[in-house]
């Protein structure tokens, strides 16, 4: 062989790749998963990257699958959610947050429009639960223990199924036959649904049923009231007995002057409601100012343009007087150092066909008096927040009857979250949540990779039918808007696929393993740069120090 | 909706993207690329160059179907792929002299021409392309360079500008920065760092000579530096492509800090990018996001003694007056944002 070798040359040529760099290193990459921040705030525990990443592709089906896998509700939610997700969205500091909300609807819509099912259980399960109350919180449940295999029996008291979704927020942001599929799919899975059925004593229902556990969610339905002077004549209704009335035979009588009382999205919701109805003047009374209401802005803004009315700082003292029984006193507040209201003694007169409560509401508790072990405090049922459990064994609550903030977003997660202990107390096991990981925060983004796109606005019903119509006020978006809407997701702390660190890598260091499979470092080349960490866009590879 | 769907979450800035048709991703995205300079070499730790020769020599190598033979200066480049006797290089390649990259280049593409005659083909299906650092290019082997570009001999000439001689120890070349530290313009004096209104500007020289094609480029805008590399190997006849790649070393930055630095030269205007056929410049990139140059210098210790105290202010004031002359000169900002 030596022979063979030209002048000089005594070795065989060689690959470099006989010199493992990998020796340089006192870094070493690694590829981590982080917690987004929408799905760190989703009140009912949807992994909405998760979703959103496969509505990017335009695979809808995929993407809606994965979507309910956490919340059964996506034409509801992508309805009346009040998307903490977006407040939380990291697009936010680039341009404006993703519109993730007008996406879940569309994914939401899209399966109504297609007739995409639920899968059936894998397995069917000997245990039999009672869930009690038809709403976002007892449906959740529903759907979440039948999908694990059980048996589930939803008793409803009202001759409709939905609870506030239905007796709480008007047509014109949840149309009626969208709530009545999302609920027909849950049924469809199996869940035994009975209407006009009070459970009146818990602990004999579950007796007599054979349930092995329970889920209560009986809402909130009992209108607060609060003490007004008022002559006979005086019409005063509260506003969840106006706002059920609305899907009823009978549409409530207002009048065309109506007043309603309170700062809540409830209050809201009745003067809209109001104004639909034939109202030429809907006025919000409330004792403090517009930043300290309790109602959502986006609501209080579509009210206003739709012509109702609000009289900041005020309280009614009195409703009627001798000569008029229409006449509201009305009180002048200022607000003490604390931000609370005082009175100062003022006084004027506002004129009203009838006056509207809408101060909050109370829960009826009384199905729990014969179960034991209960607590109950400031007019709820106290459970462990850890697992929705009551101090009844096997009795779980959720929704707007324990203490928690009420939406149809939070009551949905609860649903989720107690059916998987439910689940784990039926086996006798604990169920121990999976850890969270660490938040992904903006300044872990390389935010240079993602190209500037501008949020797509969901279309506006026009005014004149706003407030003559209870037709739906926000429309949806197009296929092609809620694409591009998508792919504004930056995909925060969890690899996309985008290939910069197998780019970047000075190395070859990074082996690309294929659609769906992500990457590996081949450390037996990776000098520990930075680079592909430093040029990761959404903040999925860290460098840890190699031991020494 | 006014702008098409045609939106892919991450714009063409990043190296792959999923959504895209295969046949549209860049070349380093696929598994199956050349790895033209394979693993093992030994260039610093988050190298330039290396990041670079790759991204270029890749891009040719699909242009012409793998029909390529490289030339190489003396230089980093060489000295760290080819210590004897192993090769990263996984393409017909070799070294002369530090001077003469672009006559081998030269004599090789001759020798092609010859032999496709012989076979009775118009032209060599065999493609050449010559590479060196700034040094190689712009002092030693410039005249070379000159003649093949005055000949417009079928080469395409690559310059990886790392801006000093990084091999020898850091040593100026014609293409140091001036206020740059370097071993021989050490930061000492009145006016330290390389002197200012030196050196050449080679990609105006090559235009000069009023050749097919000539293209500037960075490592930071991958999708840019490929388009240039298959638009050269389009044509034939003498090309010239300018590549930015930062240098940890010479330029005493972090090592993970080289593509960002490619695209702060880029961004504060000192680094036009730019193409330009037959001496007429014909499309520049613009800046997305414009910043002082400061941002650029400050992470680089060549640069250290301008800032703290005292610093050179005035120094400053005179770089960031040349990249205000470069977005003048060649027009880097977007109409709009110009007002």
């Amino acid at each position: 062989m030596t022979m063979s070798k030209p002048y000089a040359i005594t070795l065989d040529p060689g690959s470099s790749l006989a010199n493992k760099t990998g020796t340089w290193r006192n870094e070493r990459p690694v590829y981590v998963d982080r917690l987004p921040p929408c799905n760190a705030t989703c009140p009912a525990g949807e992994d909405i990257q998760g979703w959103l990443f496969h509505a990017e592709g335009g695979h809808y089906e995929a993407a809606w699958r994965h979507l309910v896998r956490d919340n059964p509700f996506p034409a509801v939610m992508g309805r009346v959610c009040y998307h903490s997700c977006e407040g939380a969205c990291n697009r936010a500091q680039l341009d404006e947050a993703v519109g993730i909300n007008s996406v879940e609807r569309f994914l939401g819509d899209e399966a109504l429009k297609r007739g995409w099912r639920f899968d059936a259980p894998p397995v069917e399960s000997e245990k039999h639960v009672l869930v009690v109350g038809a709403g976002p919180s007892g449906m959740s449940a529903a759907y979440h223990l039948r999908r694990r295999g059980h048996r589930v029996t939803v008793m409803e008291a009202g001759p409709m199924a939905g609870g506030m979704m239905r007796f709480g927020i008007p047509k014109y942001r949840l149309p009626r036959e969208v709530l009545e599929a999302e609920v027909q799919r849950i049924v469809d899975l199996g869940v035994t649904l009975q209407l006009n059925t009070k459970v009146a004593d818990l602990a004999q229902t579950m007796a007599d049923g054979g349930f092995d556990a329970a889920f209560l969610a009986v809402g909130a339905h009992i209108a607060k009231r609060a003490y007004i002077p008022a002559k006979d004549s005086s019409r005063i209704l509260d506003a969840v007995a106006v706002l059920r009335s609305m899907d009823g035979e009978d549409k409530p009588l207002l009048g065309r002057r109506v007043v309603v009382y309170g700062g809540g999205n409830t209050a809201i919701d009745v003067a809209r409601t109001a104004r639909r109805l034939g109202a030429t003047e809907a006025i919000i009374v409330y004792r403090r100012t517009r930043e300290r209401m309790p109602a959502h802005d986006f609501e209080v803004e579509e009210a206003l343009q739709e012509g109702v009315m609000v009289k900041w700082l005020s309280t009614i003292k009195q409703a009627g007087n001798e000569a008029n029984p229409g006449a509201l006193t009305i009180e002048k507040m200022v607000l003490d150092d604390k931000g609370n209201p005082q009175p100062t003694g003022e006084f004027e007169t506002l004129e009203a066909d009838s006056l509207v409560l809408a101060l909050g509401q109370d829960v009826d508790l009384s199905l729990l008096d014969q179960v034991s072990g209960l607590e109950r405090r400031d007019g709820v049922v106290q459970v462990d927040p850890a697992t929705m459990m009551t101090g009844h064994p096997g009795i779980f609550a959720g929704g707007d009857m324990v203490p928690a903030e009420r939406n149809v977003t939070v009551a949905v997660g609860h649903g989720k979250k107690a059916a998987r202990h439910i689940d784990a107390w039926l086996r006798g096991v604990q169920s121990a949540p999976a850890p969270k990981h660490a938040p992904a925060s903006f300044d872990r983004l390389n935010p240079w990779y993602y190209s500037d796109a501008p949020k797509t606005l969901r279309p506006l019903l026009n005014l004149a039918r706003r407030t003559s119509s209870f037709d739906e006020v926000q429309g949806g978006l197009t296929e092609d808007n809620a694409l591009f809407e998508a792919r504004r997701c930056l995909s925060c702390g969890n690899c996309f696929e985008c290939d910069n660190c197998y780019g970047v890598c000075p190395d070859n260091a990074v082996i690309k393993l294929g659609p769906g499979k992500r990457f590996e470092f081949n450390l037996d080349y990776c000098k520990g740069c930075g680079l592909c960490a430093a040029e990761c866009p959404c903040g999925a590879i860290e460098m840890v120090p190699e031991a020494v | 909706m006014t702008q098409p769907v045609k939106f892919y979450q991450t714009g063409t800035f990043t190296v792959g993207n999923r959504l895209l048709a295969p046949d549209q991703r860049s070349v380093q995205a696929s598994i199956a690329r050349n790895n033209s300079l394979n693993s093992g070499h030994r260039a610093c730790q988050g190298c330039g160059e290396a990041l670079g020769a790759r991204y270029a020599v890749d891009a040719a190598m699909r242009a012409t179907a793998n029909q390529l033979v490289a030339a190489n200066a003396t230089g980093c480049l060489e000295v760290f792929s080819t210590p004897y006797p192993e090769t990263s290089w996984q393409l017909p390649w070799i070294h002369s002299l530090f001077g003469n990259a672009a006559a081998v280049g030269t004599g090789i593409a001759a020798a092609l021409k010859v032999k496709a005659r012989k076979a009775g083909q118009a032209q060599s299906p065999v493609r050449v392309i010559a590479q060196g650092g700034d040094g190689g290019t712009t002092d030693i082997g410039f005249g070379c360079l000159s003649g093949m570009f005055e000949r417009n001999d079928d080469v395409l000439y690559i310059c990886y500008d790392n801006e000093a001689y990084m091999n020898t120890g850091v040593q100026r070349s014609s293409a140091t920065p001036g206020g740059a530290r370097t071993a021989t313009t050490m930061a000492v004096g009145g006016e330290p760092g390389a002197e200012f209104g030196q050196g050449k500007n080679v990609p105006r020289i090559a235009m000069a000579h009023e050749i097919p094609y000539v293209a500037t480029a960075t490592v930071a805008d991958l999708r840019d530096l490929e388009a240039k590399v298959e638009t050269a190997m389009g044509l034939r006849g003498a090309r010239y492509l300018h590549i930015l790649v930062p240098c940890p070393l010479g330029w005493g930055s972090a090592s993970h800090d080289t593509i960002k630095l490619a695209r702060l030269a880029r961004e504060t205007g000192l680094f036009p990018v730019f193409e330009a056929v037959r001496g007429e410049v014909t499309q520049v990139t613009k800046i997305r996001h414009r910043v002082p140059v400061e941002e650029y210098l400050r992470p680089q210790k060549r640069f250290a003694h301008l800032f703290g105290s005292p610093g050179q202010p005035a120094m400053l004031a005179r770089i960031q007056a040349e990249a205000d002359r470069n977005i003048q000169r060649y027009g880097l900002l977007a109409e709009e944002s110009v007002a």
